[in-house]
């Protein structure tokens, strides 16, 4: 005895089997990104004042990658909607392009912007000490404008000795009073202090160590480079998940979020290339199974316009 | 057997009305695309607008996500015409969901006051 | 209406989908098919989608995890009754598996108490009773009951199995992992969870990995666990919505059916916070992210090497979210093949079907609305504490309901006080005990004194062993004849029922005694050497004498479960004279289960119908 309504509807409920399945599959998935999501706001909410960190995610990268999530899931429904029409190689097409546009989603994410991250260092100082730091932190800017103070100083980590780490500064840090760094978004990839350090490196390596030590006297005068003391630090670390409560569930969302992507290639793969024999049998199907496969894709494409603005704009 | 001829050209008459049910509203994929898209620059505009506080920037990028996502499942996941046992299992999850967010964010934010 | 046979073969398909709202045209058709289906040895008996096949095959693999976490227990019982003493027969054994370090000279030492803890308390509930209780019932009755030929989903039921088989096989490795297994206890609390088990401690070598390590273990086969129920319960609800039989109304669905319906839904809506929570405390554990790692954590006096930030009571919250339901989700099962097997046996509908079903229902959603009664003293305020105790409270008297609609249900019955009957009934009071002593944990002064201590254990293994264990056994019982053809020994399912019943009671009553003098559940010697425990120290030599009676009357089962597919006493398709679709089949069932149309004519347990020919009215009959 085959097993009733795989391909048509069951009269009473109007549905066929596998879209009840998928729905309440995503449920569970709604759960389990809530309670992600929920980690996130009690992680931000119960944060010290200041300690949340703000702007440290490339913004016109992640709206790229926004974009081409969208575009996958308007592909994805043109290909279902062309199954329907029976215009198979219009299906293909369409499927094809969802298929990139998840690989170039990935590719962004794990080729450019993690790396990119794990490049990147931060330094939270010790509350006692921040004063010490008040020309890279401009704690009494903040005080002034009524904004949460700022602990940590980051940037790209040249040099790290017994005593101290030798940071090249984001612009936040080398210019912290800046009203434009207020509530920074998007911290530029070049730091300020980039040309003058390699000229200092050039400098270094030929030799010339009058100018070298010139050179590197003049980034920290003018607050490019800073020497971080050890004993001041609280905790330092790349940007890794381990760097801050921030980074562990950016990480762990964005992680999850990118193996349901590499979830949803693969299924796109097997339609689009073994999977899609099934249309000379019964095309109905197959338009099921896209339609289905199509509403895990737009799960995806939801959770991630949830995810875009709280980790890169917020 | 006559019967079944008759369901037959009734189900034919009924797969039709459905191609073309979907080729009607290929332009509205298309404008949701765009709308989406339109969405999303909006939501990285606003964030650096200074509504004030932070508190009021979350609210409001989270009010334009909500927007788009309802588009994304009113339109694309067909939920502004679906059956009512799908309903059923959304107003559920989404009812389990709040009371995830909320009772934890009660419990977490209403501690003893020790004095 | 449509008729989706043809509509198949409009789209280009071949005109195969049987349906059951055209029987007559597609009888034959179906028959033959199924007296085609000749699978081989694997695919019949290892790698099935039928199922009856996953039912049987989550029967066998949770009643032997069940037994293996009796086991741990028994270990830690004698622990407790003698502490320091080494344990007889098997201590010295025990000592070259798990090594010098967990079992110095046949004595259990206090780390490998604690792992045998969590593993008894993990097994038991997410290896043992779930499988049995929900995967393996649910498998092999529900698709029956409602008149399925099988579940919606056949290969995801199968990948659910072997989903569920990977994660108990990978928490069982962990016993022979450097370390030992996970010691949080099957809560898992952190920040100890996520500090513990390192490498460099325990004699773990500090180049092992520390995803290996018996914690970072327990959380992965976590994801696996989850994995498998979610599959499960996806399965159940569709096939539950979809595959009913033609006239299957809702208020007609046998009550298992509802219980299992409401449990699928819990499993599906409440376990994956779980997963979130164990994927972020395995970053914690791997990537050393700080979600449950607080500011300023001391550990061995020296400040924590993390960026700190976390919440340990975001764990909790996670966890209990999950917890909570889970223990509905141990129990609905069970209180459907009671309600099943008490009408079955007084011969009479049960009191008050619907108020069952709505009971059952509103269960469903409270249980998501009580967790934090688990955390009263977690600092909690007084607006919160004051809004779980009234759900608490609230969430008894569904559960009151169930259990006084099925106590009416025996007035005026002809009862047969067969095997199954005797366990049924003897579930109503270990249930009711189990439930009442909750009720005071409600509230949040009287946890005060009764938290942490064998209190709370006597309560919750009142609801999930002897509640929920017996119903396992009343359900074997009852189903075993439809699985085999033949019925278990009488004889010796009375001798397993009584023995069982004092036994249980010798375990847990005198805990609840040790809880109200203050006796607390973690202590690795029993109270020994404690000044409060020393008036009710003599009941832990008391309980452990229990327990190992427990097992010893066990063995009657286990001959009687085995013995009886070879020499029980043959039997028909519907030896209980009861009312429900499963009766109607050829037993045992074949591939597809239903040899001819099946439809539901009335309620699923109309017995004593005045005016009808016999004591019961099957659903399958057409009214005359």
């Amino acid at each position: 005895m085959e097993i009733p309504y795989t391909v048509t509807a069951r009269p009473d409920t109007g549905l066929y089997s596998a879209k009840i399945g998928i729905w309440l599959f995503l449920a569970s998935e709604v759960m389990l990104f809530g309670g992600l999501f929920s980690s996130y706001v009690f992680l931000r909410m119960g944060a010290t004042p200041g300690l949340w960190p703000h702007g440290l995610l490339n913004v016109p990268v992640g709206t790229m990658n926004t974009a081409i999530l969208i575009l996958s899931s308007v592909t994805v429904v043109m290909a279902w909607a062309s199954l329907k029409m029976r215009k198979f190689n219009m299906y293909r097409l369409y499927m094809a392009i969802t298929i990139l546009c998840g690989i170039i989603f990935l590719a962004v994410k794990l080729g450019y912007e993690y790396p990119d991250k794990f490049h990147h260092f931060g330094a939270y100082i010790k509350p006692e000490a921040v004063e010490k730091y008040e020309r890279y932190l401009g704690n009494e800017h903040m005080a002034k404008k009524g904004l949460a103070p700022r602990y940590e100083i980051t940037g790209h980590l040249e040099g790290e000795t017994e005593d101290h780490f030798l940071v090249l500064l984001d612009p936040i840090n080398a210019n912290p009073t800046d009203p434009a760094n207020d509530r920074p978004h998007f911290i530029p990839r070049g730091r300020p202090g980039e040309a003058q350090w390699q000229t200092f490196e050039a400098a270094e390596k030929a030799g010339k160590k009058e100018e070298a030590e010139k050179l590197e006297h003049e980034l920290i005068e003018k607050n490019l480079l800073a020497e971080v003391k050890k004993e001041d630090v609280r905790w330092a670390s790349a940007f890794e998940p381990k760097h801050s409560s921030f980074f562990a569930v950016y990480f762990t969302i964005t992680g999850l979020h990118g193996l349901h992507v590499l979830g949803g290639i693969l299924i796109f793969l097997y339609f689009l290339f073994p999977g899609a024999a099934l249309y000379k049998k019964n095309p109905e199907h197959l338009a099921n199974r896209i339609e289905v496969a199509g509403l895990f894709w737009h799960f995806v494409d939801l959770v991630w316009i949830f995810a875009f603005p709280i980790f890169y704009l917020l | 057997m006559s019967e079944l001829t008759t369901h037959t050209a009734e189900v034919a008459e009924h797969a039709h009305d459905d191609a073309a049910h979907v080729a009607a509203h290929i332009k509205t994929y298309l404008a949701v695309g765009g709308i989406l898209l339109v969405g999303t620059v909006i939501t990285v505009l606003l964030s650096y607008v200074d509504f004030g506080s932070q508190g009021r920037n979350i609210i409001i990028a989270m009010i334009v996500a909500t927007i788009k996502v309802g588009f994304v499942a009113a339109i694309f996941m067909h939920l502004n015409s679906e059956k009512s046992t799908i309903y059923r299992v959304i107003v559920m999850t989404i009812f389990f969901c709040i009371v995830l967010f909320a009772l934890t964010g009660l419990a977490i934010f209403d501690p003893i006051h020790l004095k | 209406m449509n008729n989706p046979a043809n509509e198949a073969s409009l789209a280009g398909g071949p005109a195969k989908t049987h349906h059951h709202d055209v029987p007559h045209h597609e009888s034959h058709d179906a028959h033959d098919e199924h007296d085609h289906y000749n699978p081989g040895f694997w695919s019949k008996y290892v790698f099935s989608t039928d199922h009856k096949m996953i039912g049987m095959q989550y029967l066998v693999t949770g009643l032997i995890f069940l037994f293996l976490g009796f086991v741990m227990v028994i270990l830690m019982r004698y622990q407790l009754a003698y502490p320091g003493k080494q344990i007889p027969f098997v201590g010295l054994w025990l000592q070259d598996i798990v090594g010098k370090a967990f079992m110095p000279g046949g004595v259990m030492a206090p780390d490998f108490y604690n792992s045998l803890g969590a593993m008894h308390g993990t097994v038991m509930i997410f290896l043992g009773v779930v499988p049995v209780a929900f995967a393996a019932f649910g498998n092999y009755v529900v698709p029956l009951q409602i008149g399925a030929p099988d579940m919606s989903f056949p290969k995801l039921n199968m990948a659910s199995y072997w989903s569920f088989f990977l994660g108990g096989v990978l928490m069982m490795a962990s016993f022979f992992m450097p370390g030992g297994t996970a010691k949080g206890g099957w809560t898992s609390y952190a920040p100890l969870s996520v500090i513990g088990d390192m490498p460099g401690t325990l004699g773990i070598p500090m180049t092992w990995p520390i995803a290996l390590t018996g914690q970072s273990i327990w959380l992965i086969s976590m994801v696996f666990l989850i994995t498998s129920s979610l599959l499960g319960s996806v399965n159940f609800i569709t096939t539950i919505i979809q595959l009913r039989a033609p006239g299957m109304t809702w208020m007609r669905m046998p009550f298992f059916c509802w219980a299992m319906l409401v449990t699928a839904y819990i499993l599906l809506l409440a376990f994956p916070p779980l997963e979130a929570a164990a994927v972020m405390q395995l970053m914690d554990r791997v990537f050393h992210t700080s979600f449950f790692s607080p500011d300023g954590l001391v550990v061995n006096g020296l400040p924590l090497a993390k960026s700190g930030g976390g919440s340990v009571l975001l764990w909790q919250h996670l966890f209990w979210f999950l917890g909570h339901p889970e223990v509905y989700v141990l129990i609905l099962p069970g209180i459907g093949i009671v309600a099943e097997i008490i009408s079955n046996n007084t011969r009479k509908p049960l009191w008050s079907y619907k108020s069952l079903v709505y009971s059952a229902v509103s269960v469903g959603i409270l249980s998501f609305v009580v967790w934090a009664h688990h955390m009263y003293l977690t600092g909690m305020g007084q607006k919160v504490a004051a809004f779980f105790q009234t759900t608490t409270v609230l969430i008894s008297v569904p559960s009151v309901i169930i259990v006084t609609a099925l106590l009416i249900s025996y007035w005026g019955g002809s009862i047969r006080f067969n095997t199954p009957m005797c366990f049924a009934t003897a579930w109503l009071p270990m249930f009711g005990i189990g439930g009442l002593t909750g009720i005071p944990l409600a509230f949040n002064s009287i946890v005060l004194q009764l938290h942490d201590t064998y209190y709370v254990i006597g309560h919750f293994h009142y609801v999930v062993a002897p509640g929920t264990l017996f119903a396992i056994f009343a359900g074997i019982y009852y189903w075993f004849p439809k699985a085999t053809g033949r019925k278990m020994s009488e004889f010796w399912g009375k001798i397993h029922f009584f023995g069982s019943l004092i036994c249980m009671n010798g375990i847990f009553m005198p805990m609840f005694l040790q809880g109200m003098a203050g006796m607390h559940r973690r202590w690795y010697d029993g109270g020994a050497s404690y000044e409060l425990a020393k008036p009710v120290l003599h009941l832990n030599v008391a309980i452990t004498m229990a327990a190992f009676g427990l097992m010893i009357f066990q063995l009657p089962f286990i001959w009687n479960f085995f013995s009886s597919i070879f020499i029980g006493k043959k039997c028909g398709d519907n030896p209980w004279n009861a009312t429900t679709l499963e009766w109607n089949t050829p037993t045992p069932p074949p591939h597809g289960n239903f040899t001819k149309p099946v439809a539901a004519y009335r309620g699923p347990n109309e017995y004593s119908v005045p005016g009808a020919p016999r004591d019961f009215s099957p659903q399958w009959e057409p009214n005359i």
